[in-house]
């Protein structure tokens, strides 16, 4: 039987249908829908346009930090660090702005010092080959009382002159009454997702994932772009914190304490793989989603807010359960 | 002319003499099978070719040109690829991603560029047919046999105008019908004129593809003579030091 060159390289492993159902993604769009749907049947609050409002608006934050999360998660590494990063650029930011300064030069000093704590990070973990996990740890715990340092541990609320302007750009509904984290959100998303499947330093972070050693001997420089992701991961946590400054109008030096779980667990819970070699732009926001509906529901449902941590832990654990069943069944 | 001549190369670590005073030559389209025991001195020999290595004293001409080379990237860049031994290839991508490792073909204009998918399909789909091997470009690394993983290895090393193609035994731990798969693209190598060196332990492999096979043995090229004058009785001879040396 004669097959053409073409038709072999035409030919895909699988069909449209069976690959979405393969796909984990897939499967946590239908949880928060079906999750979505009980909820607007079982409670009267649920689906009122104040708390779909809310719950757009919560998710974003968790969304886009996850989604550099994404990329260090697709490494194979993993940022402990993202809370305290992103308490440590909205400190920076309130207290440049607080000092006077214009919001253009507190965001920037606010990247700056997100880029810098990342590539420290990076390069601990790249080139003298620390484990990511201690690093990021001790960031962790570095990064928060850095913050306290900056603020001498006091809230912060005003914020100079541009004061209105940060509150705009963090509260504000600039395009068809969108609430601009969602806006900013759906950019990085796009951003992020074109990064991972069109970009060479994207193919090369699947790559680094996938095996590392692999990589190093084809020639990909494994070592920069690990630093690279380390310095992304921190920059969406230092964006973040810009955001919910502009929106909360206040930092306290608790904010995005334990943020990391969550970050951790939306990534995971979308598809990505904590060994590495797996990961979209697309599932770090679904699964975001999924948590937030959790938490917004207990509450809802009157279920006491101590069970919260029940419940996203154990979202976790099922997460990697189901991938681990997909494992078991492909290696009989 | 031989495209790669190594004369009087060695190399010491310290006080181990790992290779001494090697010298040997190799033809465009010819398949050499470099045998020894451990120890004896062919990885080193192979990494000094893969600039892995640099020689402590001899010369590597390449197309009578000396090659000085510090890292592997040089190598590559002379027309010297490798396939290792566990084959370097990543799981989660396709076979067409893992033959452009590090060097993927991109579209677009000045500082905009995006990977180009389709070129990349087409080039792994014509560099896996001229290898008569039935792996298909689009899919994942995981879930192919070790011949098909093989043949993504070695069409990798086709990419660039290869002339010499150093194999680290690519026979070993896989299945004897992926065996044949594999010597099968090893003589589709030859065929378009590339020098393939094949390290293996494997006594009947080599014969059954190898033009010349060259028996190291304490650091020391103690045979290098035509497949058709040697038997395995005398290479398994003078891997285990049996027979002294052969001129």
């Amino acid at each position: 039987m004669a097959v053409t060159l073409d038709q072999t390289i035409a030919q895909k492993q699988h069909t449209f249908l069976s690959r979405l159902f393969a796909n984990q993604t897939f499967w946590v769009v239908i949880a928060v829908i079906l999750a979505c749907l009980f909820l607007s049947v079982a409670t009267d609050s649920f689906a009122t346009s104040k708390n779909l409002f809310n719950i757009t608006r919560n998710v974003t934050f968790t969304a886009i930090v996850a989604l550099g999360m994404t990329f260090v998660i697709i490494t194979g590494g993993i940022d402990l660090s993202v809370g305290s990063v992103l308490c440590l650029s909205s400190m920076v930011l309130a207290v440049t702005m607080h000092a006077g300064y214009s919001i253009e030069v507190g965001i920037l000093a606010s990247i700056a010092t997100a880029l810098v704590v990342g590539a420290f990070n990076g390069v601990l973990i790249a080139y003298l080959g620390f484990p990511p996990f201690v690093v990021t740890l001790g960031m962790l715990s570095v990064a928060r009382s850095l913050a306290m340092v900056a603020s001498n541990n006091t809230v912060v609320f005003q914020f100079g002159p541009d004061h209105q302007k940060l509150l705009a750009l963090g509260g504000g509904a600039w395009v068809f009454g969108i609430a601009n984290p969602v806006l900013y959100m759906i950019i990085l998303a796009l951003i992020t997702g074109f990064i991972l499947r069109w970009t060479k330093f994207g193919r090369h972070i699947f790559a680094i994932g996938g095996n590392e050693h692999a990589a190093t001997l084809t020639g990909v420089p494994v070592k920069q772009i690990k630093v690279a992701v380390y310095m992304i991961s921190a920059l969406s946590a230092g964006l973040a914190g810009i955001i919910q400054t502009g929106w909360l109008g206040a930092v306290t030096t608790n904010l995005g304490n334990g943020m990391e779980l969550q970050v951790i667990a939306a990534t995971v819970i979308g598809g990505a793989n904590l060994a590495g070699g797996v990961g979209t732009a697309l599932g770090a926001i679904v699964g975001a989603a999924l948590i937030e509906v959790i938490r917004n529901s207990l509450g809802l449902l009157g279920i006491n807010a101590f069970w919260q941590g029940t419940f996203i832990g154990g979202a976790i654990i099922l997460a990697v359960l189901f991938d681990r069943i997909r494992n078991f069944r492909r290696s009989d | 002319m031989p495209v790669l001549e190594l004369a009087n190369i060695s190399k010491h670590f310290g006080a181990i003499q790992a290779v001494n005073d090697v010298s040997f030559s190799l033809e465009a389209g010819e398949v050499v099978g470099l045998m020894g025991d451990n120890g004896a001195g062919k990885s080193t020999l192979v990494k000094m070719i893969a600039g892995n290595f640099r020689p402590s004293h001899g010369t590597i001409h390449l197309d009578g040109k000396e090659l000085v080379m510090h890292k592997p990237a040089d190598a590559r860049q002379h027309g010297i690829e490798i396939v290792h031994q566990d084959l370097a290839l990543c799981n989660n991508l396709t076979a067409a991603a893992n033959v452009y490792l590090g060097r993927e073909l991109r579209k677009g204009v000045g500082p905009f560029r995006i990977l180009d998918y389709g070129a990349m399909y087409k080039r792994a789909g014509q560099l896996f047919a001229e290898l008569k091997s039935e792996t298909r470009p689009r899919d994942l690394v995981k879930q192919m046999s070790g011949g098909q993983r093989q043949a993504v290895a070695i069409a990798r090393t086709m990419l660039s105008q290869a002339k010499i193609v150093l194999m680290d035994e690519p026979t070993a731990a896989i299945s004897v019908r992926q065996v044949a798969e594999v010597l099968n693209l090893i003589r589709h190598l030859r065929d378009q004129g590339i020098a393939v060196v094949l390290i293996s332990h494997r006594m009947p492999d080599v014969f059954d593809v190898a033009d010349r096979v060259i028996v190291m043995r304490r650091g020391r090229k103690v045979a290098d003579k035509k497949i058709a004058s040697s038997s395995p009785e005398e290479v398994t001879g003078l891997i285990t030091g049996a027979i002294e040396q052969v001129a």
